[in-house]
């Protein structure tokens, strides 16, 4: 495996019931970088960072992990190295919590089983909020947030979860242009500090602004590489404007 | 009236009886606010009906009015019904709404099969079966109080020990195994919890209407605070005072089944909540509303000046 890789992923595909979602991918995500993965709906984003997550087994292929100490490792012994962000629909936002609940919740990988978040924890949560741009807000209901505002919230989270590894899913879909500058800004900050983004997007206009590296997907990886490299009209409309039936209907 | 009360609070049996159903009562707060707030409250409704069927075949099985006997058949048909529901959902085009339905009603009708049968059966052991439709509460002894402290016990040690695991699965599943915490390890847990309440609240409160002992003082409560904690105690507290309450009023009159008695109670914490509570209350949203809409007309006033 190449030592400027956070994740390889090998000849993988992926299969729900007898439709496959993925087909014969291979593809990987430098280090200290920012990528965006690229594609269509129903092109198996999603899943593919499902896949990453452990959430679906594939029929073949495989997943692998470096550290940033570059050693090669499986899943289960990078979790508490990776941060993950849903997407902030997936969640009921009237379940009772603060602000500051749900950003605890990302020190609770390294506390274990059973622990309890500590002072230190609460100092982490804090720092993170902070930095999203939220200090004022620990104690507020999060059923009062806004959309741009949960999706710091859940920024937040992931930050405070202090991973080497941060995949998400759509962090910009459904904010306002201030909460994308402070997204984007705080990513940035991120990768300089020599972590790994993945963002699933789908604003193509933002994508040469934003990115280092970008993967196309639709099923198959369509193409991959810098964005110099291999953002161009010709990968965006073979990956958009293809016929393709592998399966269809997954977002 | 007063006279009669006060012998009623008085007497040893019923301070036993209303003593078991106050603790079921709190223990269906605590476990039901869980499965409330992960939309599943509809799983203790199918589970409970999926229970009748199998009290009366533990019944067929000795011939006796054997308690143990009773729950752990119920509890068999009720979990025989939970592996159907989650097959059903998960490997059928049949949705979960329609599985739990079909399952509930099913069971249910299998259930009174099975028991209008024992009853036309000349076995004077039966007699009291029925209660376990509506539940009677006076039908306990200490010892199934015992029970009921006992298991009940168990269950809130392991709500204060996952405490922040049933938190984060709570609220986002997917997110607590990304961090590492086996989602079948706590969906199991949670799922055990609601089964065994539910079980311990057969013979008192009744197969029907158990599932509105562990939903209700859940929604009452969760009306008057945003603090999970306070929600969960909140839900202990109004499920103890319906439980005891429901058995009181049971025990007034003749023939009142515990089980609708202390529904009816819970059903008025929630009317209560619902309408009058401070913030989410339907009154105070909509005063909040004619407030709001106050402002902005005197901000377009003062516009138009």
């Amino acid at each position: 495996m190449e030592n400027n890789k956070a994740i390889v992923i090998d000849h993988l595909t992926v299969a729900y019931d007898a439709k496959p979602v993925l087909w014969n991918i291979s593809c990987g995500f430098n280090k200290a970088q920012l990528t965006a993965i690229i594609g269509p709906n129903g092109a198996g984003k999603s899943t593919l960072i499902k896949s990453m997550l452990n959430f679906i087994q594939p029929i073949t292929g495989s997943i692998a992990f470096s550290t940033m100490e570059d050693e090669q490792v499986p899943y289960k012994k990078m979790k508490n190295k990776i941060a993950y962000v849903p997407q902030n629909t997936t969640v009921d936002w009237d379940f009772p919590a603060t602000v500051l609940d749900v950003v605890l919740m990302g020190r609770y990988g390294h506390l274990g089983w059973l622990k309890r978040p500590g002072k230190k924890d609460k100092n982490v949560a804090k720092q993170m909020l902070l930095k999203v741009g939220l200090p004022t807000f620990a104690s507020r209901q999060i059923s009062q947030l806004s959309g741009g505002q949960r999706q710091r919230v859940f920024l937040a989270r992931a930050l405070a979860q202090e991973a080497d590894i941060y995949i998400m899913d759509e962090p910009l879909s459904g904010v306002d242009m201030k909460t994308e500058h402070i997204i984007m800004k705080l990513l940035k900050k991120l990768v300089e500090e020599g972590k790994t983004v993945i963002v699933v997007h789908h604003d193509l206009q933002t994508v040469e602004e934003y990115f280092d590296h970008v993967v196309f997907i639709n099923q198959e990886v369509i193409a991959q590489g810098s964005i110099q490299g291999a953002f161009t009209k010709d990968n965006i409309d073979k990956t958009y404007h293809q016929d393709r039936n592998l399966g269809e209907g997954e977002g | 009236m007063l006279n009669q009360i006060s012998l009623l609070l008085n007497d040893y049996t019923f301070q036993i009886v209303a003593l078991g159903t106050g603790f079921l009562g709190l223990l269906s707060g605590v476990v039901g606010t869980y499965a409330t707030l992960r939309k599943e409250s509809l799983l203790g409704d199918a589970l409970s009906h999926a229970a009748l069927p199998g009290i009366g075949i533990g019944f067929i099985l000795i011939q006796r009015k054997e308690l143990s006997v009773l729950l752990l058949g119920a509890l068999v048909s009720g979990l025989i019904a939970t592996v159907i529901i989650q097959t059903m959902s998960k490997k059928t085009v049949v949705k979960l709404d329609s599985a739990l339905s079909l399952i509930l009603s099913s069971f249910f009708g299998l259930g009174l099969v099975i028991l209008t049968s024992i009853q036309n059966n000349p076995n004077a052991q039966q007699a009291g079966l029925s209660n376990f439709i509506f539940g009677q509460a006076s039908a306990m002894l200490l010892s199934d109080v015992q029970l009921i402290g006992v298991v009940g016990l168990g269950l809130l040690a392991l709500v204060a020990l996952f405490w922040k695991e049933f938190k984060v699965f709570t609220f986002d599943p997917m997110f607590a195994q990304t961090l590492g915490f086996s989602g079948k390890i706590i969906e199991s847990l949670m799922s055990t919890m609601i089964v065994v309440t539910i079980i311990l609240g057969l013979e008192s409160v009744g197969v029907i209407l158990i599932s509105a002992l562990l939903i209700g003082p859940a929604v009452a409560a969760r009306q008057w605070t945003n603090r999970l904690s306070v929600v969960v105690l909140l839900a202990a507290i109004i499920g103890f005072v319906s439980g005891v309450t429901g058995t009181f009023i049971s025990s007034l009159g003749e023939r009142i089944p515990t089980g609708p008695a202390i529904v009816v109670v819970v059903s008025s914490f929630v009317f209560i909540s619902l309408f009058f509570s401070p913030k989410r209350g339907i009154i105070a949203g909509h005063y909040a509303n004619k407030k709001r809409q106050k402002v902005f007309m005197n901000q377009i006033q003062s516009l138009e000046e």
